[in-house]
């Protein structure tokens, strides 16, 4: 009888056993799904908004480039503009008008024309952004290519726009009209920020975008609930959190892609996305640890983006021991960038001399970089005249960004650089968002520090204008010979004399030291056997619809 | 009963204003505003500041908490500065998600902790005993995220026989009428769903259950131990009662006490561990949101989720309250 009280825990154990087992049976998604051909893609994060204009994330853009096409785009895998949604342009002799031939025939996903009005209608839209539309993080590359706005609803603001008018000769002909050339416009519109969007949806949507007390919210429906461009893929659905589903265009202006569906996952661990590839649940993430390359390649394959980025060690020019240009220099002979890349670095990485990438005109082949040599940096520090060498160094925890997947290997190996050579280095560090930033871009705060910068689009301006055209905080670089340059440089329509001045400049930079640019790195992702024709991007804009699946 | 009721719920008054100037005080007090989490890399002092007008950050600190509190007792926690859409909204869709999660670990917890832990008392002191305690003592020292990732190399990674992510197959296109996964499949009447539902719980509910697991374990040993040896049951076991009958009236009754404080007490475990195991699993629900919401400063979110949150705790340790009441006539006179 005492047996059946006893017994009694055993069974209850056994069949919650049992049920957990009995659960194992399915799960197995990594079959293809019959004669249909989707995609699943490993997103770190959900888009904020698949309205363009509002967002300037990786996330956002490379679900909004499958949807959306804009007027001039660039050729898979690389930097050089070619036609897209218009087939043909011509840019009047003052540089301020820029008239397009558009494509035929196109329509939007919504059934709508895709005509001149329509690109008009979508340049009016952001020249009138008001309120909290021209905040920076919202309107971020209209700003960067055009500047100001109709009104000037915010102190950040430029004064001016570059942008004048949009003028719809025929239904085929559209012509945009500058208040003042801007040398870097083809190149800037190739940024899905300028994705040409139905009319219609826009308009019955809704672009709202309501302050509310403590937030900001996108009230408008146009974006996460009606969408439509001219792209290759349609929207679906979108469950937040959850997945993005997109759908073949079946009346795709170049034929219909091969994929039938593609779907972004948000997985923002690491490690997760690594395991979901393993498991066969998704086909692509990007992102790869250089510890994972054996793991991934085991069972898929990793390919790698061209580099398109630029990892520097910053100064705060504006703090005396810095503003000494000895202590510079011997700063830049001190670091071992080689050594670092060897140890740390993915095969591909290399060490840069500039702040401009080598595949990007403008870069300046006769630099030659600084040597590598302690001798040389103790003989600075002896010129230099300082006796105080107290320096403190930060950099990000817990991050990992295209141009340095290890921070903390980074700064390890540059502290013991510079401690060889006779500075005492103040270790500092604090989370990456949104600390870090704030930390080192505030004046007299970040000493040296660890940063870099991921091309957005293949003009130097979006490299070394960013860095040092305006008074950038963690530089706080005040050389008006070096920023008259580059608004000079900005300004000028002659592509050589451009190319001429950024070399330019990149040579004064290399002179002044304003910091040591130490890498080129090539970012990694993971692809799963059976994709072919994925085309790396050095700007990260990815065609899906040159994907396929299967041999 | 309904006078204790209500009397828990005017308490619930003062817990909840302390709470939010607390939590309040504590957002506030976080380094780096929400403008520079926006902005990112691309910040300059002149962007920040346009931001924080609009927001009414600049405005005085008690103005923006009456603010603040006038709007939650509406409900209204703004907008989620992550998705741009209400947080109320993003709580809705995301709250059935963790229910889902945590009724499922929970349930996994009592199913197994309870007779495994009766179990090792019965046989105290053998060897099915020392494997109890010590296999409970590493269900709560194994950190989560590293059970977790274990879990899905073996089961996921190795054998294939569980999914690694999210909630349901991406593939799939089922309705969600109500946004609890599992009996959405049930309604609709696509059991498919259900059971696709059912295998994405299972790693991360094993994973989330191991804390409250093994707490269940080591408390229902010592209640079952201590009762043991009252003098009620050696009086029922001299007088001759069926050992059946001695473990349930008076063995498992009187032991159940202490562990369903204890299962009441694990709810805040949960939440706290779903956090983890929701990034690390990509489940889509509150604790992944909350998770975000602090690496990217999402004031509204952490106020909404934190608060909410709050109440759910009170709630739930009002309900075992009530269920000790069930258990044990004494609580209820007092």
């Amino acid at each position: 009888m005492r047996i059946t009280g006893k017994l009694r825990p055993v069974v209850a154990l056994t069949a919650t056993a049992a049920l957990i087992a009995g659960c194992s049976g399915s799960g197995d998604s990594s079959d293809r799904d019959g004669d249909r051909k989707t995609f699943i893609f490993g997103a770190s994060d959900d888009p904020k908004t698949l309205d363009a204009a509002y967002v300037s994330d990786g996330e956002s853009f490379r679900a909004i480039f499958q949807i959306y096409e804009t007027l001039v785009a660039l050729e898979p895998g690389g930097t050089e503009v070619v036609p897209s949604l218009a087939t043909d342009w011509t840019i009047s002799d003052d540089g301020l008008a820029y008239t397009f031939n558009l494509k035929p025939n196109v329509k939007f996903h919504d059934g709508e024309a895709f005509n001149a009005a329509a690109v008009c209608f979508n340049f009016d839209r952001w020249y009138n952004f008001k309120g909290a539309q021209q905040n920076g993080d919202i309107s971020y590359y209209w700003q960067t290519i055009f500047g100001g706005f109709a009104t000037k609803d915010n102190d950040s603001v430029p004064e001016t726009s570059r942008y004048k008018s949009c003028e719809a000769t025929n239904d085929t002909t559209v012509t945009l009209n500058l208040a003042q050339p801007s040398s870097a416009l083809l190149a800037g519109l190739v940024l899905p920020a300028f994705s040409i969007a139905s009319p219609k949806a826009i308009t019955d949507g809704g672009t709202d975008v309501t302050v509310q007390g403590d937030s900001i919210s996108y009230s408008g429906g146009f974006g996460s609930t009606t969408v439509a461009g001219t792209g290759p893929f349609k929207f679906v659905s979108w469950e937040r959190g959850d997945r993005l589903v997109l759908e073949a265009n079946e009346e795709y202006h170049e034929g219909r892609p091969k994929l039938d569906e593609i779907i972004f996952r948000p997985i923002a661990d690491a490690t997760a996305r690594l395991q979901a590839l393993q498991a066969g649940e998704i086909d692509a993430y990007e992102g790869v640890a250089a510890a994972d390359v054996a793991a991934v390649e085991s069972a898929a394959q990793v390919v790698s983006r061209p580099a398109f980025n630029v990892g520097y060690v910053g100064f705060n020019n504006n703090i005396p021991l810095l503003k000494n240009q000895k202590i510079r220099q011997a700063i830049a002979h001190a670091l071992n960038r080689q050594g670092l890349l060897d140890a740390q670095y993915p095969q591909g990485a290399e060490v840069a001399n500039q702040f401009l990438p080598p595949s990007q005109w403008g870069y300046n082949s006769t630099i030659t970089g600084y040597e590598y040599s302690e001798e040389k940096a103790k003989q600075l520090i002896a010129e230099s005249g300082e006796t105080n060498l107290t320096l403190e160094f930060w950099y990000p925890a817990n991050v990992s960004r295209p141009y340095m997947p290890n921070p903390q290997a980074v700064y390890e190996s540059f502290a013991a650089d510079l401690e060889k050579v006779g500075f005492t280095i103040v270790p500092k560090t604090v989370p990456w968002t949104p600390d870090y930033l704030q930390n080192i871009q505030s004046d007299n705060l970040g000493q040296l520090f660890l940063l870099g910068w991921s091309g957005d689009y293949a003009d130097p301006d979006n490299f070394v204008g960013t860095f040092f055209r305006e008074n950038n905080p963690q530089f706080a670089l005040n050389e008006p010979n070096i920023q008259g340059k580059l608004n000079q440089a900005l300004a000028e329509t002659d592509q050589a004399a451009r190319q001429a001045l950024y070399e330019e400049v990149n040579q004064l930079l290399f002179e002044y030291i304003p910091g040591v640019p130490f890498v080129h790195n090539q970012p990694l992702l993971a692809l799963a056997k059976d994709v072919t024709g994925y085309t790396p991007s050095p700007v990260s804009l990815e065609y899906f619809k040159l994907i396929d699946l299967g041999s | 009963m309904l006078r204790f009721v209500f009397r828990r719920l005017i308490q619930l008054v003062p817990i909840l204003l302390g709470l939010s100037i607390l939590l309040f005080a504590w957002v506030r007090a976080l380094p780096g505003g929400p403008a520079q989490a926006l902005l990112g890399q691309r910040a300059t002092p002149e962007a920040v500041r346009d931001i924080e007008v609009q927001l009414g950050l600049d405005r005085p600190l008690w103005e923006q908490y009456l603010q603040f509190l006038w709007r939650a007792v509406r409900l209204d926690f703004g907008a989620s500065l992550q998705t741009g859409q209400p947080v109320v909204d993003e709580m809705m869709r995301r709250f059935p998600a963790t229910i889902e999660l945590a009724l499922c670990a929970l349930l996994i917890a009592v199913a197994i902790g309870i007779p495994l832990g009766y179990l090792a008392a019965r046989r105290h002191g053998t060897w099915v005993d020392h494997v109890v305690v010590s296999g409970s003592l590493l269900g709560v020292t194994v950190p989560i995220f590293f059970l977790a990732y274990l879990l899905k190399f073996v089961f996921a990674v190795q054998l294939g026989w569980l999914p690694t992510a999210g909630r349901a197959d991406a593939r799939a296109r089922t309705e969600h009428p109500t946004g609890f996964y599992v009996l959405d499949g049930i309604i609709t009447g696509d059991l498919g769903a259900s059971w696709d539902a059912i295998t994405h719980l299972i790693l991360p509910a094993l994973a989330l259950a191991s804390i409250p697991l093994a707490v269940i374990v080591r408390m229902t040993r010592a209640s079952v131990l201590n009762v043991l040896n009252e003098d009620y049951v050696r009086t029922a076991e001299a007088k001759g009662l069926l050992a059946g009958t001695i473990t349930r009236r008076h063995v498992l009754r009187n032991s159940m006490l202490p562990v369903t404080t204890v299962i009441g007490l694990q709810l805040g475990v949960l939440l706290a561990g779903a956090v983890l195991t929701e990034t690390v699993f990509a489940f889509a629900g509150v604790g992944k949101f909350m998770a975000d919401g602090i690496v990217e400063r999402d004031f509204p979110t952490i106020q909404g989720f934190i608060l909410v949150i709050a109440v759910i705790y009170v709630v739930v340790n009002m309900i075992v309250d009530l269920v000790y009441g069930l258990l044990d006539p004494r609580v209820r006179v007092s």
